[in-house]
Formats: C-alpha cells, structure tokens, sequence
C-alpha cells in the first residue's frame, strides 16, 4: 500500500488543472493517475480552436490549452502516473491501479475525481433500425480523423445538434465529406450558438429542428436513414417520414459522466447531472472524496473546467489540514425553469460559485438566489440557453445568516 | 470413411449455428473427414448469436414431440458439456408469473406439462414467496423453475465450433452453397463463389435458410415463416433488480413465450423477444423497430416496475424458423430427417426455440443417423476438452496480481465498461477459426459489449490491429466482408482550423 496526500484519478483538463491548483496551495505529495498514453484528456482530439477566451483572452486549440497545464505539471514536478487504469476505489480512499507493472493499492488523504464523461450512443437512445457500420458517436469520430487520420465516411446526417456534432460536421466538410444535415430533436440547438454561426451556417449545413432519425438501413455499412418530424410532445409525425440515403450517421446526443468508480466508493449521485452530489467544495458525500469537470456536470467550455478544479483545490487543501468544519447544512433547491444546480448543498457558507442550467432558451430573464421570501442575490441575461452553462458567485457575506436557499429563473 | 483429397469429405455440414457446431463437434468423436460451411464471416451469426441464451428445463414444450424431448435432454446434458468446453453457465431459475388470478390455471397446466416431460422439480409459489424471491417483481402466483439455466449462446457456439477445429473438422468461413448437385455415384457436390466440394452425407443446418438448402437438393416440401424477435440490452446495473429470469404466462397460440426478462451470465439483462412474422425473402432482416422497441419497455414493467429506459445499451433482434404460417401460429415439431428421395442428406427443419437447449441432443440424434449406417470407427485422438479466454475482470485480486506480473499486457485495461485487457484482446484477435472482424473480436472478448459500446474501446482496438496486424484502412471490418468501418485514410491536405 502506497500512502498519498491526493489522489488525482483523470490527468484531463480538471484533473491537471486541479493537481496545479493542489501544489499551488502548497500540497507536495500529489499523484495523477491516467489511463491513456499521454496527459490532457479529450482536449487532445479537440484540434479546433477556441478554448482559453475566459481564462486567457486568447482562443487556443485544444492540444495547446491542455499543454499550457502539463508544462505546468512537469514544471512543478507533480506526480503522474500514465497507462494506468484505476478499477476500483473504496470509501476509506483506497484505490486499485493496474498497469504494465503489476496491480498496486494507494490509500489516500484525499481523492479527486476528474475521470471526464463517455458518449450516449445509438443504443441508450433506442434508434430503430439495422445495426451495420458506419454509426459513430461524433467523439469517436473526432478521434479516427484527428488522431489516427483515418475518414469515417461520405455522405453523412448527424443527429444531435451537440457541440461535438456540430464541431464534427465541419471538420468532415473539411475533409471533403458531404454533410446532408443535422437533425435536433428539441425546437432548439444545443450546442453554442458560436458553434451554430461558425460550423453550420458558415458552410451552408442545414439543421432540421423537431426533427430525428426513425430508422435505420443497410446490412453492412449504412445505406440510408429515415429522418421525420416530431409534435411539441417528441411523438414522431409518420407522415413526416422521408428517407435519406447516407453511409454514415453522426451521433452528439449527449454525455455522460463517468461516474462507475465514485458508485463503487458509495458515493451518491445526483440523477440531474449524472456527477456526485457536492458541496460547494465539490466535496462528495464521502469526506475527503471530491469531483470536478465533466465527471461532475457536463461542461461546454473548458475554462470553466480549470475554474471549476482551482476551486475545489481550495476545499482539499482545507480538507487536508482539518480547517474544512461545517456550519451548517443547506440543501439547494431549484426552482422554477433551471435543469440543474450545482453545489447541491453549502455547509461552510464561504464564497461559494454555483453552476447551473436553464431548461430551455429564453430572453430577459433573471437568476435569483432567494432565502424564504428575501432576496439574496439577483442576476439578469439578455438572453439564456441549456446550452450555456450559468456561474454566479455568492460571497460569504451574502450567504452569512441564510437558512434556506432556493434558485429560481423569472 | 476414407475421403482425403483437399476438397472431398465424408460428411458436410451447412450452417453453423449451434446445432451446426454442435454436430461437428459430436461427429469429430469418429474418424470422419468432416467440413463446415459457414456463409457469413464467423461462426453463430444467425440466430444463435440473437437469442435469449436460455437454456429451458422444458415445460414449454408438448408432451411427445421432439422438442420436448431434447429440451429436457439438452438442459441435463448442459452441465458437463460447459463444464467441457469452459463456457459460462448459469443456473439461476427461472419465474413464471401470473399478472392476476385468471392466470393460475396457465401455471398448473405448464406444472403438469413439465412434469410429464421429466422436468424436476417445478413448484407455484404464491405471492409472498415471489416477493421473498423476487423483492420488485409484482405477480399473484408463480411457477418456479430451478432447473431454467442461462449460457452465453454465441461463446457456446465458438466453444463448439473451437472444440471441433481442434478434432479434425475444417472450417469454411465466408463460404455460401449456392447450389447443390447429386450424382450419380451417390455423391453431393456443392457449389459456392470460388469452390466446390464433395461429400457423402449432407447436414442442412441451415437454420431460417433450411428449406431453401432442401430445395437446393430437390425437396420441396419444407417451408419456413421468418418470425422475428426484438429485444433491449440493459446496463449491467439493471441486473441487481431481479435474480431469476422473469416470464410471463405464455399464450401457446402466439408461438413465443411472450416479452421476458432474462439476466446473461456476464451480469446485463435482456427484454425481448417480441414476436412478428416477416417478410420470407428478407430472412436477414434483423432491424428492429420503433413500434416494437416501445411496447417492450412496457410489457416489462408490467412485472418489474423498476425498469426504464436510463437502462438500456443496445438492441438486437433474432429470426425465428418458425414452420407454421402466420395464419397459424404456435408451432410445429421439429423435423430431423434423412428423406427417402435424397439419400444421406440430414435435413434440420425449424430448430426454432428451445433449438439452444436441444442442439446438443439433436446433434447425438444426427450422429446415431449416420452411424446407423456406416458404423463409425471411434476417433483415437478426440479431445473434448477446450480453454476459452481467461476473463481478468472476473478474476479474484490476488489472482489479477499474478496475471499481470506474469504477463504485462494483462495491465493493460483495454474497454473501461467490462475490463477487458490487451492480453484478452490479442486471445480473441488471435482466435483459432481466424475471425478477423470487430465483432468476433467482441463476441470472444466482451470489449465494446459494455455500456459506452466501444466509445472508449474501438479506436484502441483498431490501433492494435494496426500495430500488431499492420491493418489498413479497408481492413477494418465490422461484420464481414463489405461492412467497411473506415472510408480512407485521412487526406493530407487542409490543415485544421
Ligand atoms: C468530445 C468533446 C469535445 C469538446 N469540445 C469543446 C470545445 O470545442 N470547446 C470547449 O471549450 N470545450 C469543449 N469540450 C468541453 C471541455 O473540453 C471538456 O469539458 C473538458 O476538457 C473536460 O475535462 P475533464 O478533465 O473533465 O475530462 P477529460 O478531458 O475527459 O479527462 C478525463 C481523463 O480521465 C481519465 N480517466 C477516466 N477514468 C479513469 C480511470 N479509471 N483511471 C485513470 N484515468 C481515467 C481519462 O482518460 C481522461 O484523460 C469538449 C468536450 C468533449 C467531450
Ligand atoms: C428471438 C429468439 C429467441 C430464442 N431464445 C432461445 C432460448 O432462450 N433458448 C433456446 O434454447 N433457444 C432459443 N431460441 C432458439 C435458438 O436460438 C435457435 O433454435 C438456434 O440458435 C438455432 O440454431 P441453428 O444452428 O439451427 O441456426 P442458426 O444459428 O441460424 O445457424 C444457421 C447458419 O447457417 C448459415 N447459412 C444459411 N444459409 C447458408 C448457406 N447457403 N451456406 C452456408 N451457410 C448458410 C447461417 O449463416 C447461419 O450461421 C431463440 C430463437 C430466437 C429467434
């Protein structure tokens, strides 16, 4: 058994942004664990640009973004372990790791989970039809052309209007495939808006709102996809139904955290997020246990990720040298038009940045943080979208004499 | 026997699915030059890789008939013929529950129909025992099977298939009879794309195609209605909300055993099959479809309200080669014959459900046939024995330990969702019947099986077969020949924004 002060399970965005923020706070013994070959995580796929506008004021690629934290890793000699998959973790922080060199058992101080999310596939969502080739969720496309420079198709319809979707479908019509449309079954988009303007408009991609795929047809690669509208309730209007020959059908249907290790250690999960339920620490229900970037809640711009990870580096450092003692204990509750908020429950009443997401597209429209009747904090957008993850910070002034704690969209 | 040049046999089976496999492997016994001829690129694509994976103790079946018979066979014979060829089996038990009381009197009648078809002990159990059982399941009465065993179906067929390669038999692989001739010596000649072959016996194992092979031969008189199941895998954390399979109360005129819920030895659960006729010139029509996909999620909460949707992973649909017309329903014997007008042809006609069970007593039955006749010699070197893959994830952690440290591809962690290593994965890439595509490669190794269906898995895969087998972009194939994953290599031009 190899003794650690934290643990960092995921060398992606958060896990390496965490582990900087951890030896910043002056925390020395710090190990990464990573599964693959090389640190950074999705971003290593993500080959476009546009990550770093918060962080930096600067758009970056993917690849340069994660780099701008590994030199940081490596500058500060920070731990990592690469290869190397954790399969089991206990409550009592003890993790399970295997790779070339033989199965080794840590026990940690502290945890940090930061495993990021999986795809939903074709499966989870129940598309009809047959089950030949030439199906990819856009991340594992995203891999073959990015990494291993292979093409994955033709004539393609993607499905999912998410931000790999729509990152995908550029980056295929670049590569000379012709990309017949996408289809989002919500009356809205849900990728960003940026993405919207830069990668379908900009190339003349139609997108087909109200709208999915009924079936599927082919034995061997794909032969054509039968797309049709649906009614306000998602009910499929048959009459609608129109087939599209294609050899390739794109899937951005959504992401997953990947949270199969937090169950084995009994941490308990929010079914809002599909991420542990936190404090505003990001502390999980299992002292010493904490969570941040996509394992936690799905993000869409990596800034808040390492924004996410810096904070909860604060509540380990405190974790670690006692100083993190309850004050109280306050369940959030979400009102009216938000999907999700994130901490679930505050117990330090320190300065606190909840996260959260609106169901659906909206204009003029206020956040507002209540106790009981009072109003604590108030907030407005020109404009609100699922797609666009909200942050509003309290201070610790605003949430010091506060018994309950409810936000609401108006 | 004593046919040896390359293309001459004493005995071909077509098809091989699990009674196919199954009788090549029971024929190897003997000293009998054997081929198998397989149309698609590995062995148990038919329905024996898209079935329940059940093995029936076989109360379903009509006192009597054959089906019966060998349903009740094959389940006592299953043990040691897993035990054998290391294949995984389970005997978890099996509920049938009746949704209210006008059903009990089904229960009594299946009880007495097992029981005079030999199936031990079977019991109804009322509504408290079934919640003692079965805590979410909801049911008046039931009638418990502990004899209802689970197999992985399509591990059990390469188990089968394997087992017989290492006897002596040769597999043919992406290899169709197109046409069959007899001469006048008595011989048959087969015709497929690039070969011919010869023989004395012919076994038409063919499955949902049987009748056609019959006609190939000159006989008529069979006919085959492709009947349709579908079904829903659910992740494996569904598996802890039931410990037997729960069925419903078959209605016989139906021909099915109504929407199930079924556990697989490797921990998901299966929903399905529901039960429509299709079209008989479109027997490899396995989509499933949005009418039935939606109506099997409800008929299984009618037993196990837990279910939904967050469960599910994939789904599948298997064929039927059902011998009643969809006029008809139900079903009808199955035909195990050698006709009068065909000498030394075997026909298998409509091995349809509990065909899984019974394949292996079928196979000893077509064995007797043929040794009827020619008084086989025994085969000196049979070997009924056969390792499968060793499963790391299964594995206690001492053992894990020592698998690693004596083999280092044994760390490395290849699919996330079932564990499945480099060493498990090179096992099944390496596969002696040299199935090459993506899904024998997950059949024998469970990696992309799991619940991310190969998100994390199939790029890793692919770069080992490019390393380890230098594959090229038109190599990687996901279910035999055509089924192109990739359409090129990457164009060197544009730079990416
Ligand atoms: C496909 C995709 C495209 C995106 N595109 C954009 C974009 O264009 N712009 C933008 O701003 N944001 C984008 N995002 C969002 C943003 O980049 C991600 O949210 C962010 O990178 C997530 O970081 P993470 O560390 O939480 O997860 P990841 O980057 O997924 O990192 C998780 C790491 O944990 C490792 N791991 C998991 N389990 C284990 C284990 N058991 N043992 C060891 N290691 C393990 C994984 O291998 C991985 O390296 C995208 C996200 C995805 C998924
Ligand atoms: C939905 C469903 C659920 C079932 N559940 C169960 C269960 O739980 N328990 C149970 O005991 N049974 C069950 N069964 C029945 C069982 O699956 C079948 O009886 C069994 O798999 C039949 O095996 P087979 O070898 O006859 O056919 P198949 O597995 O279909 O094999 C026939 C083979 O012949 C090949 N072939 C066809 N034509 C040619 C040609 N011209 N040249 C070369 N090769 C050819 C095919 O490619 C195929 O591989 C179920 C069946 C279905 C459809």
């Amino acid at each position: 058994m190899i003794n650690k002060d934290v643990v960092i399970i995921g060398g992606g965005a958060a896990g390496l942004a965490a582990a900087v923020a951890c030896r910043d706070k002056g925390i020395e013994d710090i190990l990464i664990i990573e599964r693959e070959s090389a640190l950074g995580g999705i971003l290593k796929q993500c080959i476009h640009d546009g990550f770093g506008l918060i962080k930096f004021q600067h758009s970056y690629t993917g690849p340069e973004y994660a780099q701008k934290y590994v030199d940081q890793v490596e500058k500060q000699e920070i731990a990592y372990l690469l290869d190397s998959m954790v399969i089991d973790i206990t409550s009592q922080k003890v993790l399970t790791v295997v790779n070339k060199s033989g199965l080794k058992k840590y026990k940690a101080k502290s945890i940090i989970l930061a495993m990021g999310c999986r795809e939903r596939t074709r499966g989870a969502i129940g598309i009809p039809g047959t089950r030949p080739t030439g199906i990819y969720t856009a991340g594992v496309a995203q891999n073959l052309i990015n990494i291993h420079n292979y093409m994955i198709g033709k004539e393609v319809v993607i499905l999912g209007s998410g931000d790999i979707g729509l990152i995908m479908a550029r980056r295929l019509m670049l590569e000379g495939a012709t990309i017949k449309m996408v289809l989002e079954l919500l009356p809205y988009g849900s990728g960003l808006p940026r993405n919207f303007n830069q990668c379908l408009s900009d190339f003349d991609i139609p997108l087909y709102l109200n709208h999915t795929v009924v079936d599927i047809k082919g034995n061997k690669r794909v032969e054509a996809i039968t797309m049709a509208e649906v009614d306000h309730n998602g009910k499929v209007i048959l009459s609608t139904c129109q087939e599209v020959p294609c050899d390739t059908l794109l899937l951005s249907v959504g992401l997953i955290p990947e949270n199969e290790l937090s169950k084995m250690a009994g941490i308990q999960l929010d079914s809002l997020t599909g991420g542990a339920l936190v404090d505003e620490y990001g502390q999980s229900t299992v002292k010493g246990i904490f969570a941040c970037g996509n394992v936690l809640q799905v993000h869409d711009i990596v800034d808040n990720v390492s924004l996410e990870a810096e904070h909860i580096a604060c509540g380990v450092e405190k974790y670690l040298s006692s100083f993190l003692k309850p004050k109280n204990d306050i369940a959030i509750e979400i009102g009216e038009g938000l999907r999700y908020v994130l901490p679930q429950r505050i117990q330090y009443l320190d300065d606190t940045v909840f996260s959260f997401r609106v169901k659906k597209p909206g204009k003029k429209k206020q956040i507002v943080f209540k106790n009981d009747n009072r109003i604590i904090k108030e907030k407005s957008f020109i404009r609100v979208n699922p797609a666009e993850m909200i942050r509003i910070k309290l201070t610790s002034s605003e949430l010091s004499d506060i018994k309950h704690l409810k936000v609401e969209l108006n | 026997m004593n046919k040896n040049t390359e293309n001459q046999f004493d005995a071909i089976i077509v098809g091989a699915g699990v009674v196919g496999c199954s009788i090549a492997r029971e024929l190897s016994r003997f000293k009998v030059r054997i081929a198998v001829l397989e149309k698609e690129s590995d062995v148990g694509w038919g329905s024996s890789c898209r079935n329940s994976g059940v093995i029936h103790a076989g109360f379903n079946n009509q006192p009597g008939t054959l089906m019966a018979k060998y349903c009740e066979e094959g389940n006592q014979l299953f043990h040691s013929i897993a035990q054998e060829l290391d294949v995984l089996f389970k005997k978890t038990g099996k509920l049938v529950v009746a949704k209210n009381n006008s059903e009990i009197a089904g229960l009594k009648k299946l009880k007495k129909q097992g029981e005079r078809n030999g199936v031990k002990n079977l019991d109804i159990i009322d509504e408290q025992e079934i919640r003692k059982l079965e805590p979410n399941v909801r049911g008046v009465a039931a009638l418990l099977s502990p004899e209802t065993a689970i197999t992985s179906p399509y591990l059990y067929t390469i188990a089968l298939a394997e087992n017989a390669l290492k006897n002596g038999v040769h597999f043919y692989l992406n290899t169709e009879v197109e046409n069959i001739e007899k001469k006048s010596s008595g011989e048959f000649v087969l015709k497929t794309q690039n070969k011919q072959f010869i023989t004395d016996y012919l076994i038409n194992s063919t499955g949902v195609y049987c009748d056609k092979i019959a006609r190939m031969a000159g006989i008529d008189r069979y006919r085959i209605y492709p009947c349709r199941g579908e079904y829903y895998v659910l992740d494996k954390n569904a598996s802890s909300l039931m410990n037997h399979l729960i069925y419903p109360v078959p209605h016989i005129e139906e021909g099915g055993l109504g929407i199930h819920l079924t556990p697989t030895v490797d921990g998901n659960v299966l929903i399905g099959p529901s039960n429509e006729y299709i079209d008989t010139n479109k027997r490899n029509n396995y989509a499933v479809t949005m009418e039935v996909l939606s109506k099997l999620c409800k008929e299984a909460q009618k037993f196990l309200p837990a279910i939904s949707p967050k469960y599910f992973i994939r789904n599948y649909a298997g064929i039927r080669s059902k011998q009643t017309p969809p006029s008809q329903g139900g079903y009808r014997d199955y035909v195990i014959e050698e006709s009068e007008e065909v000498p030394n042809m075997i026909n298998l006609i409509g091995i349809e459900s509990p065909g899984l069970t019974a394949a292996y007593p079928i196979a000893k039955e077509v064995v007797a046939m043929i040794d009827k006749k020619e008084k086989l010699s025994t085969n000196p070197d049979f070997n009924p024995y056969r390792k499968g893959i060793l499963r790391f994830e299964e594995q206690d952690e001492e053992t894990k330990r020592k698998l690693v440290e004596q083999d280092p591809d044994y760390g490395e962690v290849i699919c996330r969702c079932e564990q499945v290593t480099k060493r498990e994965i090179l096992q099944a890439i390496d596969n002696p019947l040299g199935a090459r595509s993506l899904i024998s490669i997950k059949y024998r190794s469970r990696a992309m099986m799991g619940r991310c269906q190969g998100g994390y898995c199939q790029t890793r895969i692919m770069e080992l077969l490019k390393e380890k087998y230098n594959y090229k972009w038109d190599d990687f194939l996901l279910r035999g020949s055509e089924s192109y994953m990739l359409t090129g290599n990457r164009s060197n031009g544009e730079p990416a924004l």
